[in-house]
This record gives structure tokens, sequence and C-alpha cells, in this order.
């Protein structure tokens, strides 16, 4: 069996599974942020007027609840919204529930991987698309609906039919001029956005062992985009070190079978990586980004948790150091830990010093919700993960997803710029 | 949920790939903790400029006024996984949506508030597209019919009993989960 079929047996209590079996899974943990949460309490309130009791969930200690979209809240219902999501956590018990203005908190999927709050082995799920991302982590996660999501919290078990693996081999190590941000945007632009749907994303080879975790997380957190159910890296030393860092040492690492089968095998050389563009409206819309030099832009975003990690933020200011932006650009670390270690890394002032405007933690314009959202025919590059239209903003602004060397470029000369390029 | 047999109706030909939920509900009207009333807000920035409705929008049209099917073009339903998207279309009174390929999310969100969604060829919906008459579709047998079609879809079993039988996803999984499982399993491909 390969790796997802493993971790999927295992929950399930079988000794084996294949593509396309349904399994009932034992979960491990939940995720619910300031949009699923409400999504959750919508359905227990269908639930209750149907004469269901709903006072406890299954297992408070396996839930936490992230709040990212909405915050820092922008109005009255936002703000209304988060004191639901308050006394939804009391109600129920649930301990941890990272709040805004409290310490660390942040976007939902990086505070997975920052706070180490989904270990390797373990399946995981969350009211959000791009759950997928934990996976880099190796383990099985995967989005889920908001009845779907309330049915797990009410019983710790959800079915999945077992994915396809799509596995997507990268050998040899990434030029220092391209980032994992521009594999993906590759690998979606070759198969399509619907090109993995219902299946597993794997990736491995010697150009994803040589990848930071960080790095992984990108791959992952975009095999939403190829529609794929979940994306996954197996465990390695690396992974070891960087979930050790975080004081978790303990854990029930799944590894696949010598005769692990995958529907299909993806072969990339790394050294022939390019810094790629996706163009507005759509991820798979990809080109080299040398063919874009001619577009102008308005902005630079560099946020959300595709694109403000922390190595994000360190490629970022190793193209800003002593440098003015051109274009309005942001940046804004995707948990206070980045936050804080943007600070200690002196990576706030070659910001502040070129220009840009640093700001907290959330989903903010990536998702269109509030904080520095486009007009009518503005046009951004961005580290974030979709451009559909309106995505974030008016329906009629237009978003190009790049890596942010490209973005960080891009704000230097107004226009999109490979990082080599820049002068 | 009503039991789902048979719907008769116009179909609305929304002639656009990609289309993710948050143009099927824009972020805006995500902020509300009740499951009801998000077809006001169906494809909103779509449908409305500046509050007023855009003449050159699909549901805009008498015609389709009161249309339960919408014919939708490939990857439907896309980006976040917001439930709210298919509690809108149900909200605004489609119950089936036909395409020839959905996100997974949303493809699976649909079955839990009693929408159909129907995969089918791009041929078979680029006709479906041209008919301007009554479509019906008939989850019994498992077919469309339409002016001069007929063509059959598939439905993983399970998903067909709790659609026919109006049965609550969650109160089904609570009580039969092995006999999912079985289900699934006898009914196999």
């Amino acid at each position: 069996m390969n790796i997802t079929e493993k971790i999927l047996a295992r929950a399930s209590g079988k000794t084996s599974v294949s593509p396309d079996d349904v399994v009932f899974v034992n979960v491990d943990k939940v995720m619910v942020h300031d949009v699923s949460g409400p999504g959750v309490m919508a359905v227990f309130e269908k639930l209750r007027k149907k004469g269901m009791i709903i006072d406890k969930i299954w297992d408070p200690e396996r839930v936490w609840v992230a709040e990212d979209h909405f915050v820092p809240a922008a109005d009255k219902i936002s703000a209304q919204n988060i004191v639901s999501l308050t006394n939804f956590t009391k109600q129920f018990g649930i301990k941890k529930h990272f709040k805004y203005g409290m310490g660390q908190y942040g976007i939902c999927h990086t505070l997975s991987h920052e706070e180490a709050m989904v270990l390797p082995g373990e399946v995981y799920v969350g009211g959000d698309s791009h759950t997928n991302t934990t996976g880099a982590l190796g383990a099985f996660a995967a989005g889920l609906g908001h009845t779907d999501v309330a049915y797990v919290l009410l019983n710790g078990k959800i079915w999945f039919k077992v994915p396809e693996t799509l596995f997507f081999k990268i050998n040899g190590k990434l030029p220092d001029h391209v980032m994992a941000k521009d594999l993906i945007l590759k690998i979606i632009g070759d198969i399509g956005t619907d090109g993995a749907a219902y299946k597993t994303m794997q990736f491995g080879g010697t150009g994803v062992s040589e990848m930071s975790v960080e790095s992984r997380l990108t791959l992952t957190n975009m095999t939403t985009e190829a529609g794929a159910k979940s994306g996954i890296v197996e465990p390695d030393q690396k992974l070891r070190d960087y979930l050790a860092a975080r004081g978790v040492t303990k854990y029930d690492e799944v590894h696949e079978d010598s005769d692990a089968q995958y529907e299909k095998i993806y072969e990339y050389e790394g050294s022939e990586m390019e810094p790629i563009v996706a163009k507005p409206f759509s991820p798979e819309n990809t080109v080299v980004a040398r063919d874009l030099s001619s577009v102008e832009l308005d902005k630079a975003y560099i946020g959300s948790c595709t694109g403000a990690k922390l190595e994000d933020l360190q490629a970022a200011a190793k193209i800003l150091k002593g440098k003015t932006v051109k274009i309005r650009t942001e940046i804004l670390p995707a948990a206070m830990s980045i936050f804080r270690k943007a600070m200690d890394q002196g990576l706030l002032k070659i910001f502040m010093d070129a220009g840009v405007v640093v700001g907290p933690p959330t989903c903010g314009a990536c998702c269109g919700a509030h904080m520095g959202v486009l007009a009518k025919d503005e046009i951004c590059i961005s580290t974030t993960n979709r451009n559909f239209p309106g995505r974030m903003g008016h329906v009629e602004s237009q978003t190009y997803l790049a890596s942010p060397l490209v973005a960080a470029a891009s704000a230097v000369t107004g226009k999109i710029t490979d990082p080599r390029d820049l002068k | 949920m009503e039991p789902f047999k048979k719907i008769k109706s116009i179909a609305t030909p929304l002639d656009k790939v990609n289309v993710d939920t948050d143009q099927i509900v824009p972020k805006q009207f995500l902020k509300l903790i009740q499951r009801t009333g998000f077809g006001q807000y169906l494809f909103y920035d779509w449908r409305y400029e500046k509050g007023t409705p855009r003449k050159d929008f699909v549901l805009n049209d008498p015609a389709y006024a009161n249309s339960k099917i919408l014919l939708a073009r490939d990857n439907f339903g896309c980006g976040s996984s917001r439930e709210h998207a298919v509690w809108a279309l149900d909200d605004y009174g489609f119950r089936v949506v036909i395409s020839t390929s959905f996100a997974d999310i949303f493809y699976n969100n649909c079955f839990k508030n009693g929408v159909l969604p129907i995969r089918v060829s791009d041929d078979i919906l680029q006709k479906l597209f041209s008919i301007k008459s009554e479509i019906e579709v008939d989850l019994e047998t498992q077919s469309i019919k339409a002016d001069g079609i007929q063509v059959s879809f598939h439905i993983e079993p399970h998903w067909k009993k709790i659609l026919l039988e109006g049965l609550d996803d969650i109160a089904v999984t609570l009580l039969h989960e092995s006999e999912i499982v079985r289900y699934e399993k006898s009914h196999k491909t």
C-alpha cells in the first residue's frame, strides 16, 4: 500500500485497503475556523430543530479552533461572528482556540504546522478547502463541508472513498531563484484545476527530500487548486527535526510499502524549473514569469497560508533589502510566531525601509474579505493560492499568482519581474 | 429533506468554467449563522450591480425564473469548501446541477442538502445547453430526458438512497455506517 492507503487502513482498523474502497475512519484531529465554525453551528441548529439533543461533542481535546478569515474585525457583523465562535468553543469545552490579540494566532493551516497541531500518520479534517496543506507533515489531511465537520464533531468518525494517488517525483534540487510555489504552479498548469479531482497528490524524489518542510507545505497547500482530495509527503528526518523544534517527538509515522502503487507517476527535473506565474482567472493559467514582463501592476501582496511562512518572508527580504517598492505592497505574516521570527531576524526593518506595510496575520485580502482588497480594474501580484474572478476584491480586478521572490521583485519594478532580471 | 424523485424544468445555462464557491456565494455573506435565506445571495456579484439586477446575467432572465436545474461548465464549485454555496443553490430553488465535473467537497456537500449533482460528457452537456424546452431528471431510473436526448448518469448507490428517501445524511450515517460500507461494496462497479 502507499502511504495514504496505509493511514486510512490503520484508521479504519483494516489490514489493507484499495482505491475506491469506502472506509469509516477514526479521526485524530478536527479544525474549524471563523467561517466553518458558524457553518457547523447552523447545522447543529438544524439538527436541534429536528429534536436532536446536542449538548456535547465527541472529544473537545481533539478539536481546535482558529480565527483567521475575518480578524481583525472590519465591521460589526465580523465582530459578532467571533463572539459566536467563542461562545461555541466555551459551550463545548474546546480549549485550543487561537484567539486574535491573545498571543499565538494566525491562519489555520499555518498554525497546524507551527503549533504541531497535527502529527505524522494522523487523520486530520478541517472545515476549509486548504486543509490539504497539513499533509506535508505525513498525515492524511482533507477539507470537509460543514455538515461533514458537524458529523465528525459528534461522532469522531467520517467515511472516505480511498483516493487514487498521483505521485509527483521531483528529481534534484530547485535552482535558487525558483521556489516550491513555482513548482506547484507548473504542476497545476500541466494537469489542470481538476487534474487531481478526488485523488491524492503525493510529492517525493530527491527534489522534495532536499526541500524544507515549509516548501513542502506550499506544494500540498495548492493541491486543492488541482482539485485533490489530499496532498502528502512521506515523513523523513527533516520533518522529525521540524517537529522536535516544536517540542514534539512522539508520534506514529506511516511509511509506504516497497510495492506501493500509484495511479500515475509524473516526473519533473528540479534544475529545469523556472519562475512561473498564473494569470487571471485560474491557477492553471500558467506561463513563465519572463513572458509577462510587460504587465504593469497596482499592488503586490505577500500573505496567506500559501505564501507568508517564514521562508517566504525571508525570500521577499532577500529581494527587498536596500530597495524601495514602486507599487503598494503589503506583507502579512501567516502567524504570530512567524511575525516574531521575522522581527527577530530583522526582516521587518528591511520591509519597512522598502516602504512596505506589514500587517497582522489574517486571510484578509487573499479571500477578498478585508485588509487591502482590490478595486475595479486593479492588478495585483500575489503569493496566495487562487485568482478566480473577484477572489481578492472587485469582480473585475485581476490577480497574478506567483512565488514570494517574483512578488517581491515585481514590487520593486512595478511590473511582473523574474527575480533574475532585477538589477 | 424533501425526497427527490423526478424533476422537470427549464434548465438555466450558466456558461462559465471554474465557477468557484466565492462566486456562488460571495464571502461577505458568510458571517451569518443561520442555514436558510442564502438564495438571495446566490451569484450575487454577477447578479447585481450596485444592488440592481444586471440584465445580462442569466438568472435575471425571466425565461428561467422557475428553473430547478442549473447547467454549468467544467469544475463547478471549486475553491473554498463553504457549504453555504449549496445552501444558496437549494434556497434559490435549484435541485439539480449538471456539469462535466465538480469540485470534490462541493459535490459531497450537495447530497447533504438534497441537491443532485450530475456529471455528463462534454457532448451531452453541449446538447443540453442548446435545448430551450424542459429537461426531465429521473433519479429512480438515473436518466436525463430532453428534446431528442435520453442519457443515463452515474450516482453512488447510498447517495441515491439518501436523496430518494429524503434522508438526512447526518442521521443516516449516525445509525447505519456499517450498512453504507456494505451497500457501496455490493453495488461496486
